[in-house]
């Protein structure tokens, strides 16, 4: 089933002649379990489609729908605790809040979603502890390394019953090393909870971890890879 | 990738069965360079005529056959290891001459070609990748796919920039016929085709 589905969405920005179109009529469909990867130059609406697929913005035309509820029909406050309930984002500088600890920053959403602090904590670490940083959890953003800074952001994108995970350039600040690791944290989040993801990046090494890979170009999708076969055609004898 | 010094290296380790040879060199790469007898036997007969390794004389051929590394080998080796691989010249790189003449055929979307191989070289990625997710504890094969999966990850890189510039240029689609000679290759005679 479809966790998140863009129906034939387009956004436009400003007006008369400021006008720009950032999304034309774009389809998407990711199911849970599901990696999709987004690729496409700089200003193609890679970002945008990420914002409004999590209901950070509106689209101008089309519809969205999150485990199957259209958007548009939400009220504020309902869209507000799909945001925190469901929807988990994951950005490029990380948007850790620095007064606060990995643990806190995790345990946060769930605070917020009315949780209790004690309970929250402990989910909380369970998350961190999925990551390999349960060791590091009373540590301040500015004690990680960029490596341990993201996997904190994933680890607060995947606690509790999130279903959805939307990450923006998700390893554009590490090292080839922590950016492969964190693509391969993100993989097996979607897998190991059955969550749909969306990456949004320009490194086709991290798009390759996606089962889908869609490309924008000019706000429209204009290609997109076919399901992956397996690796006998590449292990052939003579191959290579 | 050198069979030749994949061979001493192998033999490097002590005396080996051209069979075991074989299935060594198979597994040290994660089978990403699959090897048939004959290509086996045939490296063999070249190293032992040039002086490299020495066959055992019990007169065994096939894959009894048993074969060391003589120090003319070890040298061949060490020295190999240590020479940079000609990267010098530009090969004639056949995905570089399809945009280039796309760039010129009339009629013809050059963005769209450059598209199609964008989409095939990421999903021959998406292959290699899922090999290596699959087999994330044989360093070796991990070694290999990294190598394949940068190699590939460079294309794409070319591509995006050939796509931007052609986007900048305006030639967004379609030029007139070709009004010159496609730039000329710059290779070193005796440079691989």
């Amino acid at each position: 089933m479809s966790m998140l589905e863009l129906r034939r969405v387009s956004k436009i920005y400003g007006e008369g002649a400021a006008q720009v179109q950032a999304l034309a009529d774009v389809s998407l469909s990711v199911d849970a379990g599901s990696m999709v990867a987004v690729m496409g130059p700089s200003g193609s609406g890679k970002s945008t489609l990420l914002t409004i697929a999590g209901s950070l913005e509106e689209p101008t035309e089309g519809a969205v729908l999150v485990d199957g509820r259209a958007l548009a029909q939400m009220s504020r406050p309902a869209k507000a605790q799909l945001r925190r309930r469901v929807v988990g984002y994951v950005f490029q500088d990380f948007n850790l809040l620095p007064g606060l600890t990995a643990i806190e920053n995790v345990s946060l959403p769930l605070e917020l979603d009315g949780r209790p602090a004690r309970k929250a904590r402990s989910i909380g670490l369970q998350a961190l502890e999925q990551l390999g940083l349960a060791e590091r959890s009373s540590q301040y953003p500015d004690q990680l390394s960029g490596g341990e800074r993201q996997r904190v952001a994933i680890a607060r994108a995947i606690v509790g019953e999130r279903r959805l995970l939307l990450a923006d350039e998700p390893s554009g600040a590490l090292d080839s090393t922590n950016a492969e690791a964190v693509m391969r944290l993100l993989h097996d989040a979607c897998k190991q909870k059955s969550m749909a993801a969306v990456v949004v990046t320009h490194d086709a090494q991290l798009a390759s971890w996606a089962d889908r890979v869609v490309f924008l170009r000019d706000g429209r999708v204009v290609d997109q890879t076919s399901p992956v076969p397996g690796p006998e055609s590449l292990l052939a004898p003579g191959q290579a | 990738m050198s069979v030749r010094h994949a061979m001493l290296a192998l033999l490097s380790e002590g005396p080996k069965y051209g069979l075991q040879l074989r299935e060594e060199f198979e597994a040290r790469t994660g089978e990403v360079w699959p090897l048939n007898v004959g290509q086996v036997y045939t490296t063999l007969q070249r190293l032992e005529r040039d002086g490299l390794v020495e066959s055992d004389d019990s007169g065994a051929e096939g894959p009894q056959k048993g074969f060391q590394i003589t120090a003319a080998g070890e040298r061949e080796l060490a020295e190999w290891l240590r020479t940079p691989p000609d990267l010098s010249s530009p090969p004639r790189d056949e995905l570089v001459m399809k945009v280039l003449v796309a760039l010129r055929l009339p009629g013809t979307d050059v963005r769209e070609v450059v598209q199609a191989h964008r989409r095939y070289l990421v999903q021959l990625m998406q292959q290699w990748t899922k090999i290596k997710e699959a087999e994330a504890d044989d360093l070796g094969l991990v070694l290999a796919v990294d190598a394949e999966l940068f190699r590939l990850d460079s294309v794409i890189r070319w591509l995006d920039m050939a796509d931007a510039r052609i986007s900048r240029a305006g030639a967004g689609v379609t030029l007139p016929a070709a009004t010159g000679p496609l730039p000329k290759q710059r290779r070193k005679a005796g440079t691989r085709p």
